[in-house]
């Protein structure tokens, strides 16, 4: 029987880390961000995610994955979590939680939905809803290195009241050498809305988006259908598929 | 070793009753979700085989018609993926790889690993003795249905025992090893082997 060799590379185990809330801000009526202080954190690339684990007085546990939002460059750890109705830890982590309770987080985790400046660019990056998060530490990344690599985000919401992060990708993108930043909103526009509204298409990555033969490094987060008809418009518009990193959530829906 | 915090008024959804098909760590869930690195491919079926291999050497090499003339097998299984879902009694058909070491005239593995390899340049490690005795099959069809491209198809590799990343999608080649050697999760921090009931989950668990 063949040894399973769990040792190679000799990696050490990614410790559990107590992490103390510090700050808890509500981006929409759906979605809170959290600043977490975590002593021993080992810092993170921007991308990458962690495991959260809660334990209730009875000492049941449960943990789920949630992505980054802070640069690594921040004093605290940010996370961006959207309520899920029939969720277990969302809506706790983003409806009870407050300054100074504590819980569990092991990572960083992941390594190739990563984005750092010395990666270099064009940076392309397409959001729908909360799969923003970390493409937001990407941006908050460039932001406090001082990159020049050219950055476009195209972002879909349902609506106004639904963007995320809005006021800072405002004041992001008027930065001089600042991302541009398109937005979209598919549900409903507040009257005098002048920008997109409807799903992310083949059209709008050709219109608003960086054009395959520039070579951009495109991330997409977001839900699977998102992800699924935004990356099959870039493979038809002649983007490389290995240069497309995607990071999905939510379900499926029936299965075809 | 510190008692964890406790995390004030969290009540969390307990499962029903204590189920021991439940590995530590993960939930329930009656969705599927998708998981994928980069875009799904969509490879056409005239042009798409399945290759076994060993060193330099072809083993053994499948057409898309071909492999869907081997023997057939199904099972109901649990699957465990590691961002910590669980899905109970999956059913699913396909090759096992008895069956495609038998096609290829194999009467024993040539070497004791694999490197499984997929369209899109994804690649995941196993030890052969893993993937033997019906305990891997490469599935084609779930719940009756042809596999659809977002969840692997036209083919995925199925090892329920092991994280479901293990399990991978699109696969077109497996390629016998001296040595264990990471695939592409397992180079990015994941664990070498991945067994949900030792929460093996990233490298050094």
């Amino acid at each position: 029987m063949p040894e399973t060799d769990t040792t190679l590379g000799g990696a050490r185990r990614l410790p559990w880390r107590t992490a103390e809330v510090r700050d808890v801000i509500d981006e929409t009526p759906r979605v809170r961000s959290l600043y977490l202080s975590v002593p021993g954190w080992p810092s993170h690339r921007s991308g990458q995610h962690l495991d959260v684990r809660l334990t209730a007085e009875d000492g049941y546990q449960a943990q789920r994955s949630y992505s980054i939002a802070s640069a690594p460059e921040a004093p605290q750890l940010a996370l961006t979590v959207e309520v899920i109705d029939d969720g277990e830890l969302s809506p706790y982590l983003a409806r009870e939680v407050r300054a100074g309770d504590r819980f569990e987080v092991r990572g960083p985790i992941g390594g190739y939905f990563v984005w750092t400046a010395a990666l270099g660019g064009p940076l392309f990056l397409i959001a729908g809803g909360s799969g923003i998060a970390p493409l937001m530490a990407m941006l908050r990344h460039r932001a406090a290195v001082a990159s020049h690599v050219p950055a476009l985000l195209i972002y879909s919401s349902r609506t106004f009241a639904d963007i995320i992060y809005r006021q800072e990708l405002d004041q992001l993108a008027a930065a001089s050498g600042g991302p541009r930043v398109v937005h979209t909103l598919t549900r409903q526009q507040p009257p005098g809305w002048t920008g997109a509204a409807r799903r992310i298409d083949r059209d709008m990555l050709a219109e608003a988006g960086i054009a395959a033969r520039a070579q951009p490094r495109v991330f997409v987060c977001g839900p699977t259908s998102l992800v699924e008809e935004t990356t099959q418009s870039l493979l038809a518009l002649g983007h490389d598929a290995n240069l497309i990193k995607t990071e999905r959530f939510g379900p499926t829906g029936a299965l075809k | 070793m510190q008692d964890p915090p406790i995390a004030r008024g969290f009540r969390g959804r307990r499962p029903p009753a204590a189920n021991d098909r439940i590995p530590p760590g993960q939930h329930l869930t009656s969705d599927f979700p998708v998981l994928s690195a980069g875009p799904t491919p969509t490879p056409r079926l005239e042009s798409w085989s399945l290759a076994l291999q060993h060193g330099g050497a072809l083993l053994g090499k499948w057409t898309w018609r071909e492999f869907e003339g081997l023997p057939q097998t199904r099972v109901k299984v649990d699957i465990h993926c590691v961002t910590t879902w669980s899905k109970l009694d999956t059913n699913w058909q396909g090759v096992t790889v008895d069956t495609l070491l038998q096609a290829a005239g194999l009467s024993e593995p040539p070497q004791p690993y694999l490197m499984v390899h997929s369209d899109g340049a994804y690649t995941t490690n196993l030890p052969v003795e893993d993937l033997l005795k019906g305990k891997a099959m490469i599935a084609t069809h779930y719940e009756g249905k042809p596999l659809s491209p977002e969840h692997g198809g036209p083919a995925r590799l199925l090892i329920p025992h092991l994280y479901f990343w293990k399990s991978a999608k699109w696969v077109r080649r497996l390629r016998f090893m001296p040595h264990n050697e990471p695939g592409f999760w397992e180079s990015l921090g994941y664990h070498l082997y991945g067994d949900p009931w030792r929460e093996q989950r990233y490298a050094g668990d």
